[in-house]
């Protein structure tokens, strides 16, 4: 049977671009769709009935949601190519903490820095800078999180860094000053095609964030 | 995760060992260090997922109750990003976050399987184990408010439950896992025991069975479950703790 893959998708989403990344990385072939999220889907509502969220993955008719499970789906089903998590139990364990932790803090506190301004933005700036710089000791001295190639944190990670220039620009901060070694890092995986190919440009993304903090009437 | 300061302590014994399961210890004059440990406090329902999971696949282990006002050298060693229980600590290497635990055990010790084999019914049971994480919040934030922010709690708690009921149980499973309890309804487990005691003691009635009959009977089932009826928190002892804290936290914020 002819594997049908289909990609539900908002183009400035780090989590949808994750599942890009993965998909481009094991070489398959799908077909994106654009979701208007002031006007789901039909298919959207009933692909994600829980949470009515991008990005869904459809495989051969059937949803899988929330890009870290649709990740590991791509890395499980497509297992004969490029290897996104390690087969060691501990470092799998290691690699699922440190996703997790992206999902916690990154996001999040990369949201309030947008979002916010003075006092709130102030602390909002400081506790993501600690952030990232806890993250990006994790590297050590490897080229990737994964080590020799892209892994499951790279992917999980990578996205946001689209999103940088956006939280410099609103927070008047150089992300490269504070943390060079994370820069350097986004930098080799921008190299790459799955990464390159997947990630919008961040002039696009901070239009993008400057039309938001309009409509969400934020200075 | 760091850990290459256990290499100095490898000879290092438990400081608090108050509850002892099965510990692995030889009655030798060397000392030797237990093959798995866990650091939990005695009412979290994140340790008693970890605990449930090995009792399931028979692993044997240490307990060690920590103090969540006066966090050991060693937790803080463990577990220097998030500085939370549980920790599993595996041959030395420590894994923290229940759910990455939980995967961890399920990996290394493969019997007694807690997640489907099929790559696409693990993505169905993963979606719901992080439904379960997004929302365990909701338990603290049920006990720690009052008044109008506490009704908004409600509603999520509410529309937790929908998606349960309508989503999550289909027609005639006895649990998540099918006819045996799997990493999904170790999850959900703040729906089955701890919501309760909160709503006993919050004076609050969330959870009526006649609204909720699919997540009712869930909740039955898993209760009855050996593994889990007999590891449970004692309730009293539950109860009278929760509510002065939940006294003492309203009493300080309204001063």
């Amino acid at each position: 049977m002819a594997e049908e893959v289909v990609l539900l998708d908002f183009w400035p989403s780090p989590f949808g671009m994750r599942s890009r990344i993965a998909l481009a990385e094991k070489g398959i072939k799908y077909e994106y769709k654009e979701e208007d999220l002031r006007n789901k889907s039909a298919l959207l509502l009933q692909m994600n009935p829980v949470h009515k969220k991008i990005p869904v993955l459809i495989h051969n008719g059937k949803p899988v949601c929330e890009s870290l499970i649709q990740v590991q789906y791509i890395d499980e089903v497509w297992h004969d190519k490029a290897p996104l998590l390690p087969s060691d139990p501990y470092q799998k364990a290691t690699a699922r903490f440190w996703a997790d932790y992206v999902d916690k803090k990154i996001y999040d506190l990369g949201s309030r820095v947008w979002k916010t301004k003075g006092e709130e933005q102030a602390t909002a700036k400081k506790e993501f800078i600690e952030s990232l710089k806890l993250i990006e000791k994790e590297i050590g001295d490897k080229p990737y999180f994964g080590g020799e190639s892209l892994g499951y944190v790279d992917v999980a990670f990578i996205p946001f860094y689209s999103w940088f220039y956006a939280y410099e620009k609103c927070g008047n901060f150089s992300i490269e000053a504070e943390c060079p070694k994370l820069i350097a890092w986004a930098k080799r995986c921008m190299q790459k095609e799955s990464v390159a190919k997947s990630l919008p440009d961040q002039q696009k993304v901070y239009d993008f964030i400057l039309q938001m903090k309009k409509h969400f009437g934020i200075e | 995760m760091r850990f290459n300061a256990l290499e100095s302590m490898s000879f290092f014994t438990s400081n608090n060992t108050n509850v002892n399961r099965g510990s692995t210890r030889k009655s030798t004059n060397l000392p030797t260090m237990a093959v798995v440990k866990l650091f939990g406090t005695w009412l979290s329902p994140y340790v008693y997922r970890v605990i449930w999971a090995l009792k399931l696949k028979g692993i044997s282990y240490e307990y060690i109750e920590e103090d969540l006002s006066n966090k050991s050298p060693l937790l803080l060693q463990y577990n220097p990003i998030h500085k939370k229980i549980p920790v599993l600590l595996h041959d030395g290497k420590p894994i923290c976050e229940s759910t990455v635990i939980l995967r961890y055990i399920d990996e290394i010790w493969p019997q007694n399987p807690l997640l489907p084999a099929d790559p696409y019914d693990r993505a169905v049971a993963l979606f719901w184990i992080k439904f379960a994480d997004d929302k365990s919040p909701l338990l603290s934030k049920l006990y720690r408010t009052e008044g109008e922010e506490q009704q908004a709690v409600v509603k999520e708690w509410l529309e937790m439950l929908e998606a349960m009921e309508e989503h999550a149980l289909i027609e005639g499973k006895k649990f998540f896992g099918g006819d045996e309890i799997n990493m999904v309804d170790i999850a959900f487990c703040m729906v089955a025991y701890w919501l309760g005691l909160i709503e006993d003691f919050a004076g609050l009635k969330i959870f009526e069975p006649h609204k909720f009959p699919r997540v009712s009977a869930w909740i039955q089932n898993f209760k009855s479950v050996p593994v889990i009826k007999d590891n449970l928190p004692d309730t009293d002892k539950m109860f009278a703790l929760m509510k002065h804290r939940r006294e003492m936290l309203l009493t300080s914020k309204s001063n």
